[in-house]
């Protein structure tokens, strides 16, 4: 079968809901970070791939910017989660439940 | 270049290639959030590195050539870096097995399953008209032309992000604020 | 009309005596009692002016127009003539001298206060039956009777057995009051009334109005009559009535509420067709012989003249059913005279007797309670038949009825029910007051005070004389105008003149009765008559077994009917209907908690939810 965009598009939508179902499913604080970045790369995949089929650069532009900001925001992310984890000596995200609303 | 755009330029290889690296790359994928092998989040990483790199391959394939590159340099090379040091900062252990929560599954499922949904009948509503044979090409020059063109004031702000993110780092991780 | 306003005061002046004693007085006893005796008593005098100044023939109404619903006119009116005329002077009279008497008997009873209230309680409502001129007023005014029943019957309240008679009291009235409704219900559709002077004129024009339906509503309207008055199959409240105090059972169940449904029947006569009142005759002499039958063991002075009374109200149902209220209402007034007379002799003795009931343990009254002993004498006669006591000429004009209209069934059934109740009333009368004491408070018996004795004179008076007076004249004026009145000599040998073969064979049947009596009771120390009837015996002394049978079958449908229906509502309605409810809730309850958590995932799941309602919408599917 001829590839097309559709199919890079679902592959991005898989690769996303992988991300999401990790969000929710595991307990473990970092491997939620990671499944995070994994829903950046299937947003990032989508891009290049309307770029590719629009004939329009601007979708890798794009993607190089958001490269570059979730390099920042992963350093951040995780200066945050080692102050965290100094104060409560723990990475799993049952026991940090102070955020009620 | 020359060689890899007649790889390319066939129609049946680059389409095999496409559907080895999509599967490889959800392979991954899922090993990543759900590995049989070890609880270790090392585990996990290790399978996000492969993730990235596979993705890598899938940017070549739409031509995207610079931002391969990138990927590969900043996402696997810096990126999953910095989590391995941040690990083994924690000196994590295995993580100790809990009670598996039924909420867990069921909410991921349920909200994946929408998500899910909602996409591909997007998917298959729309009319895409994507080009059957594009031209464009990513390559290093054309993406720096626009980048300090047309793209410049966002290049800059971007570094400004950056040094407030190295200096934001720096001061969250300090140990006493004496 | 003259006076037209004493018959609003004879009606509200009890009404007004409740409203006074059970606002302020309830803890004065006697100011309670004179109150309420002064309300019938003022009663009683004003409606004999109002006879003395209108005469006997007079007939007319005052109304006041009380609701106007679509095509229905209610009116809350007065109806005077002969017949509620009467009834006034009797509910009025004899209860006035109850009243008097009820004022040394509940002497020592602390709540005396309240006994008068709910005294005066069924004398407006007694009254409103009587003056009544249409149905729906009628009709509430019946239901209020049947609550001061429940009330008097169950004054001794801490008493289980008194609570338990009234509420059968009035469950049993309520039965028959359905159909009484129901009956109401179908007369307005077919006479588009309820006033009884519309309907009457109605049926008078049109004959045909009642050709279909008319055996049916009339039936109904029996019913009323079946609740109230106490006949078969609806008997068996009555003999439990007797828990109330001694003057209720004289004033309620003697003389005037059951005699209700006897006046009901007279006054819508028009209503009823031949089957109807075939049947009506039929249950009342079926009622009259079943209760004659079980006064004859029963062993309670009370209880025996309690089936008295069913048989008595047997007879004139049945002479309603021949088609001669004139004998009926005549043994309706002789009867109230006689029979309260009895009830208050009778609680004159238990009261002397500190409350023994049981004539086997009573005696030799002779000496110590003269003037009970003489008047009971005379109240005994009188219920017996005995000329010239006013009871032979009231049972006379039945039976003599009876033979008039060639029903000799009901004439042999009548007869013989006379000889029956000689028997036991004499038997009773042997064994409660002649002869030696048969305990040691038998022996130490003593008069009661003049203001219990005084009444007991004058009714024994009027039990004696009532006969002759012309009361029979008095209700031809209504209900066969024609007939003239006789002077008190003629009235004498009347009904030696008119049936003289009915009349002598009543006469043999009493003179038998009171024979069989002497011989078995006269000095007897048990009764010797189960030795001689065996099993019958027993039967009539346990009622029957009408009670068992009741219990057995009604009682056990209804705990049945009551037992499905507790469990629809345990189950269905509460488990089903309201569980659902309940469940929903409380999963609403436990999705809204996870917003509490403080889980970081739950959030995550909230907010992809949110997410994906978003893009439902944004991307217009």
């Amino acid at each position: 079968m001829h590839v097309g965009l559709e199919q890079y598009l679902t592959v991005s939508f898989l690769l996303f809901s992988l991300g999401l179902l990790g969000v929710i499913m595991r307990r473990n604080l970092l491997v939620i970070y990671m499944s995070l970045e994994l829903m950046l790369n299937a947003a990032n995949l989508a891009l290049v791939a309307f770029s590719r089929f629009n004939n329009n650069l601007n979708g890798q532009i794009l993607v190089f910017f958001i490269i570059t900001v979730a390099a920042a925001e992963v350093s951040v992310g995780l200066a945050l989660i080692v102050a965290l984890y100094r104060k409560r000596q723990t990475a799993h995200v049952e026991d940090l439940t102070s955020m009620k609303l | 270049m020359e060689a890899i755009n007649n790889l390319l330029g066939g129609s049946a290889v680059p389409d095999v290639l496409f559907y080895v690296f999509a599967a490889f790359t959800l392979l991954c994928g899922v090993l990543v959030i759900a590995n049989p092998f070890s609880r270790n989040p090392v585990t996990s990483a290790m399978f996000l590195v492969l993730t990235i790199i596979s993705m890598a391959g899938l940017f070549v394939l739409l031509h995207a050539f610079f931002l391969a590159a990138v990927q590969i340099l900043v996402y696997a090379g810096a990126v999953i870096v910095l989590f391995l040091f941040v690990i083994m900062l924690l000196d994590l252990k295995e993580e100790q097995r809990r009670r598996i929560k039924m909420f867990g599954i069921v909410a991921g499922l349920i909200s994946v399953g929408t998500i899910l949904a909602i996409f591909l009948k997007s998917l298959n509503a729309t009319n895409l008209n994507a080009q059957s044979s594009p031209t464009i090409e990513g390559g290093t020059a054309a993406l720096g032309k626009l980048l300090f063109t047309q793209y410049v004031l966002p290049f800059e702000v971007v570094s400004v992000l950056l040094l407030v993110a190295m200096i934001g780092v720096i001061l969250l991780s300090k140990k006493d604020l004496k | 009309m003259k006076h037209e306003l004493f018959p609003w005061l004879i009606l509200f002046l009890p009404l007004l005596s409740v409203v006074v004693i059970t606002l302020f007085t309830l803890r004065s006893r006697n100011v309670s009692s004179l109150i309420s005796i002064g309300a019938i008593v003022i009663g009683f005098i004003l409606s004999v002016i109002f006879i003395c100044a209108n005469g006997f023939q007079f007939s007319g109404e005052t109304t006041v127009n009380w609701l106007s619903i679509g095509g229905l006119q209610i009116d809350f009116g007065l109806k005077l003539d002969t017949l509620s005329m009467m009834m006034l002077l009797i509910v009025t009279g004899v209860g006035g001298a109850i009243h008097i008497y009820s004022y040394g008997y509940m002497d020592h009873d602390r709540s005396k206060a309240r006994f008068f209230a709910f005294m005066s309680l069924f004398t407006f409502s007694m009254l409103g039956i009587v003056l009544a001129n249409n149905f729906l007023m009628m009709f509430i005014f019946w239901e209020l009777v049947g609550v001061s029943s429940y009330l008097l019957i169950g004054f001794w309240f801490e008493k289980p057995s008194a609570g338990d008679a009234a509420k059968k009291a009035f469950i049993t009235n309520r039965l028959g009051d359905f159909g009484f409704l129901a009956g109401i219900l179908m007369v307005w559709g077919l006479v588009g009334s309820l006033n009884f002077t519309v309907a009457q004129d109605a049926v008078k024009w049109d004959p045909a109005i009642f050709e279909k339906l008319g055996t049916l509503a009339g039936l109904l309207i029996f019913c009323g009559a079946v609740g109230k008055s106490a006949q078969f199959p609806l008997h068996v409240w009555l003999p439990d009535a007797m828990e109330g105090p001694t003057p209720v059972s004289a004033l309620i169940h003697a003389a005037t509420m059951v005699a209700a449904g006897v006046y009901m029947l007279c006054r819508v006569l028009f209503l009823f067709n031949a089957d109807a009142l075939q049947v009506i005759a039929y249950i009342g002499g079926f009622t009259a012989l079943l209760a004659a039958l079980i006064a004859v063991q029963q062993n309670d002075i009370k209880r025996i003249l309690a089936y008295s009374t069913l048989s008595q109200l047997g007879y004139m149902v049945m002479s309603v059913g021949l088609a001669g209220p004139t004998p009926a209402m005549f043994h309706l007034t002789t009867h109230a005279f006689f029979k309260a007379l009895l009830f208050l002799g009778a609680g004159s003795v238990i009261h002397a007797l500190h409350e023994e009931q049981d004539i086997w343990k009573m005696g030799g009254l002779r000496d110590k309670m003269g003037i009970t002993f003489w008047t009971f004498l005379i109240g005994t006669l009188a219920l017996s038949g005995v000329p010239p006591f006013s009871g032979f000429y009231s049972k006379d004009s039945i039976l003599g009825h009876a033979l008039e209209q060639h029903n000799y069934l009901l004439f042999a059934v009548g007869a013989g029910i006379a000889g029956l109740t000689t028997f036991y009333m004499f038997r009773l009368f042997y064994v409660a007051f002649v002869g030696k004491p048969r305990t040691e408070a038998a022996g130490h018996a003593h008069e009661s005070p003049a203001v219990m004795t005084l009444p007991l004179i004058v009714l024994a008076l009027f039990a004696l004389i009532g006969g002759v007076i012309g009361i029979n004249a008095i209700y031809n004026l209504q209900f066969a105008p024609g007939e003239h009145a006789g002077s008190m000599v003629q009235n004498l040998i009347e009904p030696f003149k008119a049936s003289p073969i009915g009349a002598l064979i009543g006469i043999g049947c009493v003179a038998a009765g009171f024979f069989a009596a002497r011989a078995l009771y006269k000095d007897a120390a048990t009764d010797p008559l189960p030795a001689k009837l065996g099993g019958l015996a027993t039967a009539m002394k346990n009622k029957f077994y009408f009670d068992e049978f009741y219990e057995a079958t009604f009682i056990r449908a209804h705990d049945f009917i009551a037992a499905v229906a507790d469990w629809i509502d345990r189950w269905i309605l509460e488990g089903a209907i309201i569980g659902t409810i309940r469940g929903g809730t409380d999963l609403t309850g436990r999705a809204l908690r996870l917003v509490q958590t403080g889980n970081l995932q739950t959030y995550a799941f909230l907010f992809v939810l949110g997410v994906a309602l978003l893009l439902y919408f944004v991307l217009g599917k």
